[in-house]
């Protein structure tokens, strides 16, 4: 099946061009967060103790382990007097492949003291509407045959709103019967961000161990996640900033864990240590191979990197 | 049995004492949430389909089902006939049963008749089919940018997206199972 030469530079143009878009997306990212007074840090990738949660498998490296995010470290920084930070470094996610996902990809992350979750929605609003007419898309984005309309201000709706008008139950009927994800896959994802960028926020508070629970409803804990074209890109919060709870939320998580019997980890008691002292702020992880899976109208992830695990 | 793990395109499992084949697959993990698979499930007797997403600890009984190769003779009304090449017996699928495999059946193609408690109920295709593009815009060098594509039609009256290069009359390999071009075949 030998391919003709034709094909193989089709193919290699189609992966050059995600490739120049991912460049072209991180310099502008980088001018956009200097230019709002950040300070780019890097963080240890390798580290003794991830974060416990519920749905995350870190992959070990020796006797510690390869980090699933930044943000243990990053919060630290916070909490040493660092107030506005960001970070662009690879994730690792043990057994997290499909054609959004990679076990290694690449994250944004930052954070801003004194800011709440809607001030880094605006922010990452701002950020983005930056980068995509840095690329060329001033007013819209076609992704997939979805024509996305960019202009300011993008889509907010509630998680319990989002159920009411996409799902067939409601989010209370959702988390009684345990189908929380579920419903949010088959019904309300494929909805979010089709016409314009939507960020979908509020989630039930079960479902954020490193967030802050909402002052007037303890239900809800103010976390986000931005969607667009049906492709969910980031996830941020207003940071918990109480140690005792967020002691209280790693152990849950760790016998969660166990029941699967998941690898176990050290409590991160320098991480909660440090979160005595972290000022009140908020933060946020943007993927970056599915921001150029936007950027380059691909498909799938496998088009945006320049080797997959598969073709090592 | 299989577990939601094992489940990929184009595996058949029973639903409600019905066989389903799983017409899309992907693994998908919202935010925090649990990994999930999702998958698009077609019954394989309606034809009718729907999509859910399932965990990893759920489980499926296997579909008693087995494959017979035969040969595609030709299209009658919405009946599409097929000869068993071994004892010459000819057996009829619908237009819904056949489905998106119409875009890929060309005369005599050997193929792989679903039967389903010894009722044909499917068609299974190869991997890779050959055919002629029938019509398409001819290929004006330099003035497209490299890696783009244009929609052609091929002898089965589907329609594809190629690169620009491909030309009228000439055969093209196409995976049935994503319905994409791979490659040019020459000759």
């Amino acid at each position: 099946m030998a391919e003709s030469s034709l094909d193989y530079n089709f193919s290699l143009a189609r992966k050059s061009q995600a490739l120049q878009a991912r460049a072209k997306l991180i310099q502008s990212i980088r001018l956009f967060f200097i230019h709002h007074g950040f300070l780019e840090i890097e963080t240890p990738l390798r580290i003794p103790s991830p974060a416990p949660e519920e749905q995350i498998e870190a992959i070990p490296s020796g006797n510690w382990f390869l980090q699933t995010s930044p943000e243990l470290c990053m919060k630290r920084l916070l909490a040493a007097g660092y107030q506005l930070i960001f970070q662009i470094s690879k994730c690792f996610r043990d057994a997290e492949r499909g054609n959004k996902h990679l076990p290694e990809f690449t994250m944004l992350e930052w954070y801003a003291a004194g800011f709440d979750y809607h001030q880094i929605m605006d922010q990452c609003e701002e950020m983005l509407i930056t980068a995509f007419k840095d690329m060329g898309h001033n007013q819209y984005i076609v992704w997939q045959n979805k024509k996305i309309n960019l202009a300011s201000p993008w889509e907010r709706i509630t998680v319990a709103d989002a159920f009411l008008k996409y799902a067939p139950v409601t989010l209370e009927e959702a988390l009684v019967q345990d189908k929380f994800d579920n419903i949010l896959v088959d019904h309300i994802e494929p909805q979010l961000g089709i016409n314009r960028p939507t960020f979908i926020y509020d989630y039930p508070a079960k479902l954020a161990a490193l967030a802050k629970i909402k002052m007037n409803d303890p239900t809800v804990a103010e976390r986000f996640e931005l969607y667009i074209g049906g492709l969910e890109l980031a996830n941020g919060f207003s940071e918990l900033i109480d140690a005792n709870e967020q002691r209280q939320r790693f152990e849950e998580a760790s016998k969660a864990r166990t029941r699967k019997n998941w690898a176990r980890y050290f409590m991160p008691e320098k991480f909660l240590q440090a979160l005595q002292a972290m000022p009140p702020c908020a933060g946020i992880a943007l993927g970056i191979d599915r921001m150029v899976m936007i950027m380059a109208d691909a498909r799938q992830i496998d088009d945006v990197v320049a080797f997959t695990p598969e073709m090592l | 049995m299989y577990t939601a793990s094992d489940l990929r395109k184009g595996l058949r499992v029973k639903i409600d004492n019905e066989p389903y084949i799983i017409t899309e697959f992907n693994f998908v993990k919202p935010g925090k949430g649990q990994a999930l698979y999702r998958t698009k499930l077609k019954n394989m007797i309606t034809g009718s389909q729907f999509e859910r997403s399932f965990r990893s600890v759920d489980t499926f009984e296997t579909a008693d089902l087995r494959e017979k190769k035969m040969q595609y003779l030709y299209k009658e009304g919405d009946k599409y006939c097929f000869m068993d090449n071994e004892n010459y017996e000819q057996v009829y699928l619908t237009e819904n049963q056949i489905d998106e495999a119409k875009n890929f059946l060309i005369d005599n193609i050997e193929v792989e008749i679903l039967l389903f408690e010894d009722r044909p109920i499917g068609i299974s295709l190869p991997n890779f089919v050959e055919l002629i593009v029938t019509e398409a815009e001819p290929w004006a060098k330099g003035d497209t940018a490299a890696g783009s594509t244009k929609p052609v039609k091929v002898q089965t009256g589907y329609t594809i997206l190629v690169p620009t290069f491909v030309t009228e009359g000439e055969k093209i390999r196409i995976d049935t199972r994503t319905g994409d071009y791979l490659t040019r075949v020459k000759g």
